[in-house]
């Protein structure tokens, strides 16, 4: 594993968590806010699927697998969010 | 070039397409990923019925505990991957330090989600108060209770890293317990906005 490859990763993660974080303390609602943290929900768990748990040096299906879990999961979400709008 | 045949596929390439660690902590971390998948999908079609209730109560939650608890775990999951990445060069003091800070912020997360707990208590919250609180704390204690299953996994692999019990060619049962630390990680990584953000 490449260290300063982690710390880039790291980085963008604790950034991320940063954007998510403002959209809470900041009150924003709506399916805009929610698209965003959803997505970088998304993008933070791929990374540390892939560059942590190091599965981009594993078989593909194992990608699908784990990373499937967390497509359905955050699909899901979204789905149950989208269909309680008013 | 010493790896054994199967055919005429050397073992060492097979066994690259597996994720690092066990192939049985593998096993346990899907069907630990599919739990907190069933209660995730449970907390959102509840959600679905009650989303009054449910805005109206998530703002009490403490984003900024639940945001600094993120960055605690996120925090931990580089140490135990930069430890990996030390003794995967022979570097054993290094990745023992790494490992120590990945503890230390592991039990960082345990102090914050105390402090959180006690103040909701106070509050005369419980299980229940309402169908969002009772979501909130059981989902939060479920992991929880895995964060510290997960820190009892990385203070074994600390001591025995500390005792010379790892090497470059040899690390197997620290990917095992870094893979299971990771999980605990990503279960967080959608809880937080979840629970905490989503309205």
């Amino acid at each position: 594993m490449n260290a300063k490859r982690l710390d880039a990763v790291f980085a963008f993660l604790i950034a991320a968590t940063g954007v998510t974080w403002f959209v809470g303390e900041s009150g924003s609602a709506g399916p805009a806010a929610v698209s965003l943290i959803l997505g970088l929900a998304g993008v933070k768990g791929w990374l540390v699927i892939r560059e942590f748990m190091l599965l981009r040096h594993a078989s593909t299906l194992w990608n699908l697998v784990v990373g499937g879990w967390l497509a359905f999961v955050l699909a899901m979400i979204a789905t149950t969010y989208w269909k309680a709008l008013p | 070039m010493n790896d054994t045949l199967v055919g005429t596929v050397p073992i060492s390439a097979t066994a690259a397409r597996h994720p690092p660690g066990d192939l049985a902590i593998w096993v346990f971390i899907l069907a630990e990923l599919l739990a907190f998948g069933v209660f995730f999908a449970v907390y959102a079609i509840v959600r679905m019925g009650h989303v009054e209730l449910f805005d109206a109560m998530q703002p009490n939650l403490d984003r900024n505990a639940g945001a600094i608890n993120t960055v605690l775990l996120l925090a931990a999951s580089w140490g135990v991957a930069r430890a990996v990445a030390a003794i995967e060069r022979g570097r054993q003091a290094i990745s023992g330090r790494w490992l120590g800070f990945a503890i230390l912020c592991g039990f960082g997360f345990l102090v914050v989600k105390a402090f959180e707990y006690a103040a909701k208590f106070r509050a005369g919250i419980n299980l229940a108060t309402n169908d969002f609180y009772m979501f909130y704390l059981s989902l939060t204690f479920f992991h929880f209770m895995h964060v510290i299953l997960g820190l009892a996994i990385l203070i074994g692999v600390w001591a025995k890293t500390r005792a010379g019990g790892y090497s470059a060619a040899d690390h197997h049962g620290m990917e095992t317990g870094a893979a299971y630390w990771h999980m605990v990680d990503l279960v967080w990584i959608i809880l937080f906005p979840l629970v905490y953000v989503m309205r």
